[in-house]
């Protein structure tokens, strides 16, 4: 009686195509993927139905916190290089060189002036923990509007959004916009979440 | 790929022989970076771009006399108020000439302010909306009543500053639950 043969199967598969793909998908989220700034302040955007979407580049974003501290961020290196040295030059105030790069790799910031440059100054790991008090926006020191102006003739092309918490107390944003106005900046944007468009009316 | 390379069998006769190396290579650990970095660019990356809203708010006028003046007929006004609530009223409130409106309580629901904005406007199409906002109010109700426009089609409103005639009305409102 002939043997019967227990036909084996290797338990190697072939993973070629799953390898092939996952290094596809790799490449792909390498190429898209922004790294989103360290945020400073945290922000949670109340929802609307707009589909606009925000532009990639020149905007100026004026962050509104659940504490109403008021954070004020450039996203263009050159022009917060510009920026700064019109702040030096209008508040009195000397940078030196590495201060400006500084600067220049904040996405956000929330320091008065009189305190920026003893900012600027610290090691980044300790810029962390150092608790913002945010932009003065009264009408005394209205330290934001100088912020705004001075930003928009560093970079005429930026556009001014204003991204605020949903708890944020309605007075701050009215301040705000009512610095925005003072400036002539009378377009700008408010940045929300995704909502969906309610259908049949 | 990925195989564990079978080791030995080869030379117990001790013949000297060319050892053919194997073409195989193990690749499991490249592999497994990769996955790793697709795990990371996946959890990292942020797709959706944050949406905004546009709004353009008028330049200040220069003098008074510029601004038009707006007819009763024409106008509504939004209040909002402490706690998400939301008021209305139709026409012009002027304490002065003795026109004070009836405030109405609505709600941020589909059947709340949105179907009365819609009607309001379908009926007039001039009809311009103020929206004077309480301080009180948050920020979020300021986006909300801003989508609502866009929703309803709302071609013309405004936000306005909240006077102290409208205030007390609000605050009466609050308090006694507006009819």
């Amino acid at each position: 009686m002939p043997k019967v043969k227990v036909h084996r199967t290797s338990p190697s598969l072939d993973m070629t195509p799953m390898v092939d793909l996952a290094f596809l998908l790799v490449t792909f989220f390498m190429l898209i993927s922004k790294f989103a700034p360290e945020e400073v302040l945290v922000v949670d955007t109340p929802s609307a139905t707009t589909e606009i979407k925000a532009p990639d580049a020149n905007v100026i974003t004026i962050s509104i916190g659940n504490d109403e501290r008021v954070f004020f961020g450039v996203d263009d290196k050159n022009t917060k290089l510009r920026l700064i040295d019109k702040i030096s030059e209008k508040y009195g105030v000397a940078f030196t060189q590495q201060e400006k790069d500084v600067f220049a790799s904040l996405a956000s910031f929330g320091v008065p002036i009189a305190q920026l440059k003893s900012y600027l100054a610290l090691k980044p790991e300790d810029q962390k923990k150092v608790n913002q008090p945010g932009i003065p926006i009264d009408s005394t020191r209205n330290e934001l509007g100088d912020w705004v102006q001075l930003a928009r003739y560093s970079n005429p092309q930026s556009v001014v959004a204003i991204k605020g918490d949903q708890t944020a107390k309605f007075p701050v944003a009215e301040r705000v916009i009512a610095i925005l106005q003072d400036k002539n900046v009378n377009r700008f944007n408010l940045v929300t979440d995704m909502e969906a468009k309610p259908r049949n009316l | 790929m990925a195989e564990i390379q079978q080791q030995g069998g080869g030379d117990e006769g001790g013949k000297k022989r060319a050892k053919k190396g194997s073409t195989k290579v193990d690749m499991t650990p490249m592999v497994d970076l990769g996955f790793l970095l697709l795990t990371f660019f996946v959890m990292t990356t942020t797709l959706a771009k944050p949406q905004i809203m546009e709004i353009n708010m008028p330049v200040k006028p220069k003098e008074r006399d510029q601004q038009n003046e707006l007819k009763a007929s024409n106008a509504m006004t939004v209040l909002l108020g402490s706690d998400n609530r939301i008021f209305y009223y139709k026409g012009l409130h002027q304490p002065a000439e003795g026109i004070i409106p009836q405030l109405e309580e609505s709600n941020w629901s589909a059947k709340g302010i949105r179907q009365t904005l819609l009607t309001e406007t379908r009926a007039n199409p001039k009809l311009v909306v103020l929206i004077k906002a309480d301080e009180t109010s948050s920020y979020k109700n300021l986006v909300d009543i801003l989508d609502e426009m866009s929703i309803t089609g709302t071609q013309k409103y405004a936000i306005v500053e909240l006077d102290n005639a409208d205030a007390g009305l609000l605050r009466n409102a609050e308090k006694g639950g507006a009819q």
